[in-house]
């Protein structure tokens, strides 16, 4: 079962925020990192800009496959784990602590409201993982 | 056109974490699961719906190891056990374990099995003694690639291995051109296959088999024993490393998994899955149909030269068309290209001699054992000379690639 840890809001994408005043933590939860797989980096090229919910800010390469990593919230993304850039498996051994991708300063705090709880974000994983 | 489709348009490796709220993406990869596993499902022709899926006759035991499964060539196959890069190096280092049941495995029996075999695939299949077997190709008559297969000379028939996903359509490629005595039996369903791969392959085999594995050479089979089922043995596989494949009756499949992993557990052997399969044999630059070869290729611009006897009497399927292009050189090449920055190169990537379009990426990877991109790709003759300073267009981002001799990997067991 993939955690999903019960202070954190929830995007359809699969990315997690953890809010601390007004900076935005953002990583991805352990069901994604377990359906990627083998991360070898993660890229955030968007420190210093602006961005605005559900833009790209960033890549996450693994072995054979590359995917968006999305803003959840609207902002300045003002910091990037620069420690991802060589070691992209500490998103899979650790997704909602050393393996946090990228910090965003919150614009519009209203859109926190739109994010998912851990609950119908848990819903939406269990759908996910059967077919 | 949104993201989504672009980036689905642009190659079937690229996925998102948005994949997941459009069906209709889903829908368009055909694939039914959840949103990420579907980057395996590289090959055109296994991307196909099924009403079912098949099962191989270890699916029980995949499913004990705890295994990812995925739809493959009209299977649910396992992609992953523990991760492609544990899996890919358990059998750098020592040996892992790849059900390959999902093959096609077709017998040719007859009094003109030989010319039958001779007429629809590039290799000599004469020059084969018992008991010896041959990677080949079939062709289509414009030289296009029906399939890769391996031909082993039996007894008293010939099998033949081709892809799963390629199963039907060789099938039937094949009885449209039966001539002569010859009788054909696809015997897929009947018969279970295992790849044991590795440096350590050997040991296992001793230890399970009735004969000394040892005496068959590479690209050579036995009948054997293997704990008392009566099986196929040959030393061929997919990896680079030195490994043996063993056919036997599908009854006997648990059995025989499960006396497999007893015989390797002080090499801590491990189930494989086709993940790791697939970084293995991309740095052998062993082809993968559906990306490396298909239909639209043909077997000497793909680097199978060695496998096209162009100087056979009776020529094969396709053989006068290869005769040219032999003589006006192919106009591409296959080529091996690594990467020079920590970019990881992916299928359908523009490939660049400065600012124009030499190629295109058909394999690319994240190597596990050299630790960097590395790609298979077609580019136009002039460039594919080794040392070759080319770049690849990622996402958008040129990033240095160097054309470099086959193998990636140089360190193989293989014998």
């Amino acid at each position: 079962m993939a955690k999903i840890p019960e202070d954190l809001k929830y995007t359809k994408t699969h990315e997690w925020v953890k809010v601390e005043g007004e900076i935005a933590t953002v990583g991805i939860t352990d069901f994604a990192q377990a359906e990627l797989s083998d991360i070898v980096y993660v890229e955030v090229n968007t420190v210093g800009q602006q961005t605005e919910q559900d833009k790209p800010i960033g890549t996450i390469e693994a072995v054979k496959a590359v995917v968006d990593l999305f803003a959840p919230v609207s902002g300045e993304v003002i910091e990037a784990n620069e420690s991802l850039k060589g070691a992209g498996a500490k998103v899979n051994t650790d997704p909602y602590g050393e393996g946090w991708i990228a910090r965003i300063k919150l614009s519009k705090p209203k859109e926190l409201d739109k994010l998912l709880d851990p609950a119908p974000y848990a819903e939406l994983v269990k759908k996910s993982e059967h077919h | 056109m949104n993201t989504d489709e672009r980036r689905f348009l642009s190659g079937p490796y690229l996925c998102n974490l948005r994949n997941l709220r459009f069906s209709r993406f889903l829908s368009s990869c055909f694939y039914s699961g959840s949103w990420a596993r579907f980057w395996f499902l590289t090959s055109r022709d296994s991307r196909i719906v099924y009403p079912s899926m098949l099962k191989t006759p270890f699916y029980g035991k995949h499913e004990a190891a705890g295994a990812r499964m995925v739809p493959f060539a009209g299977y649910d196959m396992p992609v992953q056990f523990k991760g492609i890069i544990p899996e890919h190096n358990r059998v750098r280092k020592t040996v892992g374990v790849f059900d390959v049941s999902h093959m096609g495995r077709i017998e040719i029996r007859g009094r003109d099995a030989l010319s039958f075999i001779n007429r629809m695939t590039t290799n000599n299949a004469s020059i084969l003694e018992i008991n010896q077997a041959q990677y080949s190709v079939f062709c289509y008559p414009d030289a296009g690639i029906v399939d890769d297969l391996v031909v082993y000379r039996l007894e008293d028939h010939y099998l033949l291995v081709v892809n799963g996903a390629n199963n039907d359509k060789v099938t039937k490629w094949l009885e449209e051109h039966l001539a002569g005595n010859v009788e054909m039996k696809n015997v897929t369903e009947d018969i279970a296959q295992l790849a044991i791969q590795g440096p350590e392959a050997e040991p296992v085999m001793q230890r399970i088999s009735s004969i000394d594995p040892s005496g068959i050479g590479f690209y050579w089979a036995a009948t054997a024993d293997v704990v008392g089922v009566e099986s196929l043995i040959s030393r061929t596989g997919y990896t680079g490393e030195d490994g043996f494949e063993v056919y036997f009756p599908k009854e006997y499949a648990d059995k025989v998994w499960d006396v497999v992993f007893e015989a390797g557990k002080e090499f801590e052997i491990e189930p494989i899955g086709l993940g790791a399969r697939d970084t293995l044999r991309m740095e052998m630059k062993y082809c993968l149909y559906g990306n490396d070869i298909d239909e639209t290729t043909n077997p000497l611009e793909a680097g199978l030269g060695f496998v096209t006897r162009l100087d056979k009497p009776e020529g094969f399927i396709g053989s006068d068309v290869l005769r040219k292009v032999k003589e006006e050189k192919p106009g591409r090449r296959l080529v091996c290209l690594e990467m020079q920055d920590r970019a990881i190169p992916r299928p359908s990537y523009r490939i660049y001699a400065g600012e124009t379009q030499v190629g295109h990426v058909t394999s690319g990877t994240m190597s596990p054992s050299l630790r960097k991109g590395i790609a298979l790709g077609y580019v136009k003759r002039k460039h594919g000379k080794a040392g070759t300073e080319l770049a690849i267009d990622i996402r958008g981002q040129r990033s240095p690639a160097r054309v470099v001799k086959p193998p990636f990997y140089k360190h193989g067991s293989r014998k």
